[in-house]
């Protein structure tokens, strides 16, 4: 007789989904080439074309950076949900003893692995080719590291939370991609925020993507002084910290309310 | 105790009434086909037996449980065999069984599992480039890896060929064999008489019928009839006793083409869902 004392446990379950969604990610061409490699393709084209100084390309692969990420982890996991509702997984999966918390840390997993892959490409782009320099000193790889945690969580709820919206991984590319890349341009990373209209400006200012920029800028910024630039005349790193800790437990919060198993339960 | 029971079950979608009371009992270690049209509310009521779904009304166990209560060891005495899944495209046959594998307390062992329905040769090959059939026995490999007491396969052998359906077959027996109750939804009438043990007619979302192949809707007692070749063409006669009827007739010699039919089980579902 079966007894839930001798069930595998939650997180060893987790890294178990974890290991079979990065082969089988790994395995898709597609996601190599689009989510992996677009951010470097698009900094080595937008790149060549604009960046004209050594300050400017840092500012700019900071911005790509976080760009980055928040395709692989909002458009990239809520794309993979869709698929997963789509294709039979989830159903599959809630038949079987596994709990829902370990399907999400496979989820974590997945976009922080993809998520690395795609920033360590992105810098090896910009040193190589911009003669960008790597941020110097323990406290500036601190930022990046908890800039990219917070980024990467909470706009993977968010992903998560929208993609309860799609009916179809057609669906899912437009539901996930207009928001994502409306933002890029209202939130610092193909024009400075400075030269946006204030209201504009405002808009970006309530998504995760603004701040996670700002975070990345002030991480690969030549020295603090380029802070001026930024719209608030500072790195703000408490309020980075606070919107996107915000965004984080409302994408909890979301997900709990959204998420549907398959596309016609309930 | 019954493996499952199921008394009253509503659920309506929308103002549509799928399921409108629908009583039945599966007892342990039997085999047991629900039959219907589509829209008649076999998928319903499988997926409320499988916690996919709430119900409006009625009373269900599910080996001893409420599905609406399913919790972890519940659900790891189930196997659920689905319908159209096309998941797991990406990882090989073998890889995918282990995986699932790796959420059950006492699995059955991978490769067996793999033998057993029949992959082995198809072992290293990824999922996504398995024809249908082979797609489905994966499938079950899945649904049977964590040694369920009870499986749902819904609607298994659709678009199977002819060769892949008998072996199919085979496969299911071998796990009724092994003691495991197994409840299947299926279209195709043949598949239901060589499997269940008994079968559920179900239609406008009620049962209208229930009983073992060989005497559903009074099927056993039905006359027979008896035909043959005879000097002016083709005759029948329509009897309860055709043995008595062929003795008879037989007395004055051989009777070319003699057939002796009863209702097949599509005539009488037929009839039962018209």
């Amino acid at each position: 007789m079966t007894t839930a004392a001798a069930l595998p446990g939650t997180l060893s379950l987790g890294l178990s989904r974890g290991a079979t969604e990065l082969r089988e990610f790994f395995r898709q061409k597609e996601n190599l080439i689009f989510t992996v490699s677009l951010p470097a393709v698009l900094m080595l084209l937008l790149g060549t074309v604009y960046v004209r100084e050594p300050a400017a390309a840092q500012m700019f692969a900071a911005g790509m950076i976080g760009a980055g990420i928040i395709s692989t982890s909002f458009v990239g996991l809520g794309m993979s949900v869709v698929a997963d509702r789509e294709d039979g997984t989830l159903k599959r999966l809630r038949g079987t003893p596994m709990p829902f918390t370990s399907y999400f840390i496979g989820k974590i997993v997945l976009v922080f692995v993809s998520s690395l892959f795609e920033a360590v490409l992105l810098m090896a782009v910009a040193v190589l080719r911009f003669d960008v320099e790597l941020p110097s000193g323990a406290g500036r790889w601190l930022t990046f590291a908890w800039v990219f945690t917070l980024g990467v969580v909470s706009c993977s709820l968010i992903g998560v939370a929208l993609s309860s919206i799609a009916k179809s991984t057609r669906n899912a590319a437009g539901v996930l991609n207009l928001p994502y890349i409306v933002l890029q341009f209202l939130s610092g990373v193909f024009i400075m925020q400075s030269v946006l209209p204030e209201s504009l400006r405002t808009v970006g200012s309530f998504f995760p993507l603004k701040w996670v920029c700002q975070g990345f800028r002030s991480v690969f910024a030549p020295d603090d002084g380029y802070a001026v630039m930024e719209a608030a005349g500072s790195w703000e790193l408490g309020r980075i910290a606070l919107v996107l800790g915000a965004w984080t437990i409302a994408g909890l919060l979301l997900v709990g309310r959204t998420f549907r198993w398959t596309s016609t339960s309930r | 105790m019954n493996a499952i029971r199921v008394r009253g079950l509503k659920k309506a979608y929308k103002g549509h009434q799928a399921v409108a009371g629908v009583d039945f009992d599966v007892a342990r270690g039997e085999v047991f086909a629900v039959l219907g049209p589509n829209g008649a509310g076999k998928t319903t009521t499988v997926e409320v037996l499988e916690a996919y779904r709430d119900r409006d009304a009625g009373e269900v166990s599910v080996l001893g449980t409420d599905p609406a209560r399913a919790d972890r060891v519940w659900r790891s005495r189930l196997g659920i065999v689905p319908q159209s899944a096309t998941d797991a495209a990406n990882l090989t046959v073998t890889e995918a069984v282990r995986h699932y594998a790796g959420y059950y307390a006492d699995p059955r062992d991978p490769d067996e599992v793999i033998d057993l329905v029949g992959l082995a040769e198809k072992a290293k090959s990824r999922a996504g480039t398995l024809s249908g059939g082979q797609r489905r026995r994966l499938d079950v490999a899945l649904g049977i890896i964590g040694r369920p007491e009870l499986v749902f396969l819904d609607e298994p052998t659709t678009g199977f060929d002819p060769e892949a359906r008998r072996r199919f077959w085979d496969l299911v027996r071998s796990l009724a064999a092994e003691g495991t109750t197994i409840l299947l939804t299926t279209h195709y009438l043949d598949e239901a008489e060589a499997l269940a043990d008994r079968v559920a007619v179900l239609a406008g979302g009620r049962v209208v019928a229930e009983g073992a192949p060989r005497t559903l809707g009074g099927r056993a007692h039905a006359d027979a009839t008896v035909r043959w070749l005879g000097e002016g063409g083709y005759r029948e006669i329509r009897t309860p006793e055709p043995t008595k009827v062929i003795a008879e007739l037989s007395r004055h010699g051989e009777l070319a083409e003699l057939v002796v039919t009863r209702p097949s089980l599509e005539d009488v579902y037929l009839e039962l869902i018209a």
